[in-house]
């Protein structure tokens, strides 16, 4: 009964949050809405015994992703009072492919075979996360790390030509 | 925490005027409503006498007497002030968003009394012990940047949205140091619960790490300062600059909701450097008096706690009383060109030094023994130690070095001038 009430609490974060981006006019509220969307995804993570997975999703999402996007609105003087229009051009297209999307992702859902155990979670999934991230993933985990390092000096560098430009 | 549990559910079972019998939850439940009343109820107390301290330390440094009128050593006067902040209009600007502006105090008084879910204030007495502890500490904090942000944004003044500026620039750039400094006492400690590095600190298994790991410990609590915005980090409310900063609208009770945010920040990293490198609850006597009184045991063990505490707390006020404020591009250059580097080194010197001397464990997959994990904890830190210091001179060659050079273009471009 907890856990259904949890549940319901967190799903009103995730859907309320979600229609909330869609639907505002504000963009700065909308940057607010996914950051409450987020936190509410890190709530299912802990219901579903992955604290781990939680915080990251916090302190990636909430606490770079969403705070990034607020910045970057705050830099952009045009947007403080303007009512931005929820659609652009494109919103034909979206129209189909949005319920395309939805069909296949229902259709996925039910079709796929899930596998289910009956076995109770594992009390410490942070030390046997760590070991398969070092040890049979190790080669994923690494490429990973360098595709990551790769964006990062790549940013910087385009960062400075502006830089240097301007000089 | 689990006789206390026993004591609730007996005495829950024996009451006379309630027909029904309690269900077996109702005692945890109970200590639960509890505890979060103790820690919510920490924090306008905290922010109550941690204000009285601040005048009381920074009048003395400055040679001054501080409040001495209300009550004995002033002390009444915090109490007035908190009866002043109750009593005073709420107002709201007629340009803010209202939503957001009343949400971003909230936000940021709850993500520091977060914190204090994972702190051990004694043996046995803990919010959660979770796996991800001081994993935790840093994901809390993010809330504490969000409601930053939308105080200083909906506010709809241009000092507060300067301020909000420096928040994001100055919370994201050091919640990088101070993660890294953390990973790297989870890798020494080889857990991120906080129950399991208390446990780490016993003097046989090597002791605080604040000897371990000074170099570690110094760019946690630089970090932790630059994270709770106090002085001289405090560019985001630098009320000679941009008056007030984030907070320049707020009155009344969200005025006292950032004010709360900001010593419970201050309380919790104090709390957080206590329990990650002086220990938390431990110091002489505390773990027999446990096992034989409990009770006794876990007092004991809140006063060293404490007193840990009010020492990284003075410490921060000393800050605050000598120390003049950074300028943004000095504080910027301090985090990325000095802080992150040097925490960065540290961890691969310390993570080094670890595999050397791990003892043969499991950790989901078998772990071999290190070739000199005969030396124990002590050995372990005392290799830590000169491993750190090793790290602190090579950083202070290479600051030097810089330095120079930096001196000798300055005075190239000058000579080029003029010449």
């Amino acid at each position: 009964m907890t856990e259904q009430i949890v549940f319901f609490i967190f799903t009103i974060m995730v859907l309320g949050g979600g229609l909330g981006v869609v639907s505002t006019k504000n963009l700065y509220y909308a940057a607010l809405f996914l950051s409450l969307s987020f936190s509410g995804m890190a709530g299912y993570f802990i219901m579903l015994n992955a604290g781990f997975l939680a915080a990251v999703q916090i302190i990636v999402y909430v606490g770079a992703i969403a705070i990034l996007i607020l910045f970057a609105i705050m830099l952009s003087r045009k947007v403080m009072t303007t009512n931005e229009p929820q659609t652009n051009k494109q919103n034909w297209l979206a129209l189909i492919v949005t319920p395309l999307l939805y069909l296949t992702l229902i259709f996925l859902v039910v079709k796929v075979n899930w596998p289910v155990s009956s076995a109770a979670p594992a009390l410490d999934v942070l030390t046997q996360m760590g070991a398969q991230f070092l040890g049979g993933y190790l080669i994923p985990f690494e490429v990973m790390s360098v595709l990551l390092l790769v964006a990062l000096v790549g940013a910087i560098i385009l960062a400075r030509d502006v830089e240097k430009g301007r000089e | 925490m689990e006789p206390i549990i026993t004591w609730l559910a007996n005495l829950l079972a024996n009451v006379s005027w309630w027909p029904w019998p309690a269900p077996p939850s109702a005692a945890i439940i109970i200590w639960v409503v509890y505890g979060l009343f103790i820690a919510f109820g920490i924090a306008p107390l905290a922010m109550i006498v941690l204000t009285w301290l601040e005048r009381k330390i920074i009048a003395r440094i400055q040679d001054r007497i501080g409040p001495n009128m209300a009550g004995p050593f002033g002390w009444l006067q915090a109490v007035a002030d908190a009866i002043k902040m109750l009593t005073k209009e709420d107002t709201t600007p007629a340009g803010a968003d209202r939503i957001p502006f009343n949400l971003g105090p909230g936000l940021i008084a709850v993500s520091a009394v977060l914190v204090f879910a994972v702190i051990p204030l004694a043996p046995g007495i803990i919010g959660s012990d979770l796996n991800i502890g001081i994993f935790y500490v840093v994901a809390v904090g993010s809330f504490g940047v969000l409601g930053t942000l939308m105080a200083g944004w909906s506010s709809n003044n241009k000092y507060a949205l300067l301020g909000a500026f420096r928040a994001v620039a100055q919370l994201v750039s050091y919640e990088i140091p101070m993660a890294i400094s953390l990973i790297t006492v989870a890798v020494v400690a080889g857990s991120m619960s906080t129950l399991t590095i208390i446990h780490n600190q016993a003097v046989a298994n090597g002791g605080w790490y604040i000897v371990a790991m000074p170099i570690t410990f110094l760019v946690f609590f630089l970090a932790g300062m630059a994270e709770t915005n106090r002085s001289p980090f405090d560019l985001l409310e630098a009320d000679s600059e941009i008056v007030a900063g984030f907070h320049v609208e707020y009155s009344g009770m969200k005025y006292a909701m950032v004010m709360i945010g900001e010593y419970v920040h201050m309380l919790a990293l104090a709390g957080l450097s206590a329990t990650i490198f002086l220990g938390g609850w431990r110091g002489p006597f505390v773990e027999q008096l446990y096992n034989a009184v409990p009770i006794l045991g876990g007092l004991l063990g809140l006063v060293y706690f404490l007193a840990k505490v009010l020492l990284f707390i003075f410490v921060m006020m000393w800050f605050r009383g000598t120390l003049p404020r950074f300028r943004i591009d000095q504080l910027l250059d301090f985090g990325w060109k000095f802080l992150t580097p040097l925490s960065l080194f540290n961890l691969l010197t310390s993570a080094f030094v670890v595999k050397l001397f791990q003892p043969a464990g499991t950790a989901g997959v078998a772990l071999p023994a290190g070739p000199l994990a005969g030396f124990g904890g002590l050995g372990l830190t005392s290799a830590l130690l000169i491993s750190n210091l090793l790290v602190a001179f090579i950083a202070s060659l290479a600051v030097r070095s810089l330095a120079r050079r930096s001196r000798g273009n300055v005075l190239k471009a000058v000579a080029g001038v003029e010449g």
